[in-house]
């Protein structure tokens, strides 16, 4: 007669492990296998038809360390995140709060900021392009009447990535003030009439209570923006395309160029790779460090 | 319950869109004393205690605080603390933080602050739980944060927003002392929202009843509980109720008449009303017959001990005159009755509490 205990465990197994496999095999598919095909091709040289493929260990991130072009653009892409993403929350924050309070024409003014979101990033190049134009664009017309000079802000090196990054803030802010909403909503309203009744300004119950409460918010998003400052280049493609003289050329771009301009499949991935791991540091960082400290209902 | 109005309310009118909230009230709470609002959900009593507090402002009247006009004032300029029924606690600050909230905003120095944190966690028996997050207290222990909080502010004026309300029965009961044992110590002017007439029976000095925005009856538990001074009053006080009889089936047409549980028995000989039993009630010191009649309402018999009653059984009732209540038909308000005597100032046997109360007449037991 077989074990009941041990049968019943091995079921268990089983029905475990048929839950955890749609899940498994959309990862190893899309994550897993990928990943770890990009760190293999990064390790061999750059086949020719001349000369095959053949493993040179670590001479691709050799060959990257020695590229200025690509100091030029992790520096670019340092820069960017360093703009965008403590702008864009605290945009965020700062609408959420208004758009939270009793202000007449709420949900308009929800939807108005919530806009920038729903266009596709493709889209909203387009439309900044148009604002951007020296001479018939938006911001030029608008300085013309000011008496000021026309300015080429996507075309000269001082000005283009800050050009890519005012892009950037404004289409991410409304996304990240939907989740500030959310979580501005769960606040009990009784809090607010607590730290009133104590004698609580306005100011001493958004710093004491909203924002500590917040918390959780603020590093959900802050992973989120960190992620988009790598991953988001689509405006790219449109604004810039990288130039002027790789002034506001980023990471990611860098690979597509890498890869699919160059045919530099090898140097692609190691720049891969090294950024993989440098997101998956900062994943750490916040999720032990900085998680210990906020609150989590 | 002596001194000079602490609090007073001058026809107060809230209401959103001409309905809910309060129409017209007008109160006075002396100096001391622990008023409850009581009244049944919907009625406005925390609209009023909002009111009171300055998180509502009035659309019509005058509310002062100790002499003062403060109507247009912000809750924290009026000198008092509230206790919430979700008790409002901070959920990521510690038991301390929560405490010393009010005082760190206020700027109050170092010193007063340790010293008044450290009274107050004795006060309420809250030693050993100041680190802990509200969180991972238990209900009993949030109520008493939400206490210690109102107590280290130090105002005199403290409302209550039905605290009780998240707490198991058992823990109702020691709370409730609580409260009444700190209003005691400290003084306190305490105005307590309440739906449970109980509670607004056990602790107060003064109840306000409330009906559907107004004021229905203003007085001390026991006038309450013996002059109702409408159907609406007599059976909202008393657990059980009273019971509502129509006058026609007593020999008085246009009346309804009200009698307190305890003071209905099974008729002896004659009865004055004969009923069906529906339901047997075994509450241990007592057992409650509830009994059918068509001319009745809430005719509920309270017996001592253990009465050998069955549902479907026929009873007799005695109503003894000088325990009844009577009522317009039409209105529902009390009527006066020269040859009835139903002042519970002149009862003897007026109970302030349906379970404790004296048993006149001879139990079927």
């Amino acid at each position: 007669m077989p074990d009941l205990a041990a049968l019943r465990r091995r079921r268990h197994a089983i029905h475990g492990w048929l839950l955890l496999t749609p899940a498994l095999v959309m990862l190893t598919t899309f994550a897993f296998y990928p990943t770890v095909a990009t760190l293999w091709t990064s390790l061999f040289s750059r086949g020719t038809r001349r000369r095959p493929t053949e493993f040179v260990g670590l001479e691709n991130y050799q060959r990257l360390f020695d590229d200025p072009t690509f100091w030029l653009v992790a520096k670019n892409n340092l820069l960017y995140a360093g703009v965008t993403i403590p702008i864009s929350i605290a945009l965020a924050l700062a609408m959420a709060l208004w758009a939270n309070s009793k202000i007449p024409a709420r949900s308009f003014v929800r939807t108005a900021y919530f806009t920038p979101t729903v266009l596709p990033m493709i889209a909203a190049g387009n439309l900044w392009l148009f604002f951007y134009t020296p001479g018939f664009g938006v911001l030029d017309q608008i300085g013309a009447l000011f008496g000021a000079p026309s300015v080429n802000w996507l075309g000269q090196p001082e000005t283009a990535l800050w050009a890519v990054c005012a892009v950037t803030i404004w289409k991410e802010a409304g996304f990240f003030m939907i989740f500030y909403l959310a979580a501005l909503q769960t606040i009990p309203p009784d809090l607010k009439e607590a730290a009133q009744i104590e004698g609580a300004s306005r100011w001493a119950y958004t710093r004491r209570i909203v924002l500590p409460l917040l918390m959780p918010t603020t590093l959900f998003i802050l992973v989120n923006a960190m992620i988009n400052s790598v991953k988001l280049i689509d405006h790219l493609f449109i604004l810039t395309k990288g130039g002027p003289s790789d002034a506001s050329k980023l990471i990611l771009y860098y690979i597509w160029e890498n890869a699919f301009a160059f045919f530099d499949a090898p140097a692609a991935a190691a720049m891969t790779v090294l950024v993989l791991a440098v997101l998956g540091a900062l994943a750490a960082f916040q999720f032990f460090v900085i998680d210990r400290r906020t609150h989590y209902r | 319950m002596t001194g000079t109005p602490y609090v007073t309310l001058e026809a107060v009118t809230r209401q959103w869109g001409g309905k809910g909230g309060v129409r017209d009230v007008s109160l006075a709470v002396p100096e001391g004393a622990f008023v409850s609002i009581l009244g049944p959900s919907g009625c406005g009593k925390s609209t009023l205690l909002r009111l009171i507090s300055g998180l509502e402002a009035p659309d019509a009247g005058c509310v002062r605080i100790a002499g003062r006009d403060m109507t247009a004032r912000p809750a924290s300029d009026r000198g008092l603390s509230m206790v919430f029924q979700s008790y409002a606690l901070f959920p990521h600050l510690s038991v301390r933080e929560n405490i010393l909230f009010g005082m760190r905003v206020r700027r109050v120095q170092r010193a007063e602050r340790e010293a008044k944190l450290a009274q107050a966690v004795a006060m309420l028996g809250l030693e050993g739980l100041e680190g802990r997050k509200p969180a991972a207290l238990s209900g009993g222990q949030r109520q008493r944060v939400a206490l210690a909080r109102a107590v280290v502010s130090g105002h005199p004026l403290c409302l209550m927003d039905e605290p009780l309300s998240n707490l198991d029965a058992k823990l109702r009961h020691s709370v409730r002392r609580d409260i009444k044992g700190l209003q005691r110590r400290l003084g306190l002017t305490v105005i307590y929202v309440t739906h449970d007439q109980t509670e607004a029976m056990s602790l107060s000095d003064q109840v306000v009843l409330m009906r559907d925005g107004a004021v229905e009856q203003v007085g001390s538990p026991r006038a309450l509980y013996a002059d109702p001074v409408s159907t609406f009053a007599a059976e909202f006080i008393g657990d059980p109720p009273m019971a509502i009889v129509e006058g026609a089936a007593l020999g008085r047409p246009g009346a309804l008449i009200g009698l307190r549980p305890e003071h209905l028995s099974p008729a002896a000989s004659v009865p004055d009303l004969a009923g069906i039993v529906c339901e047997v009630e075994y509450m241990g010191a007592a057992t409650h017959l509830i009994v059918d009649h068509p001319a009745a309402r809430g005719l509920i018999l309270s017996v001592p001990g253990h009465a050998d009653w069955r549902p479907g059984q026929r009873i007799g009732l005695h109503l003894p005159q000088e325990h009844r209540v009577l009522f317009d038909a039409q209105t529902g308000k009390a009527k006066k009755d020269p040859q009835q005597d139903y002042g519970g100032d002149r009862r003897q046997t007026a109970p302030r509490d349906s379970r404790k109360a004296p048993q006149p007449h001879p139990s079927t037991d």
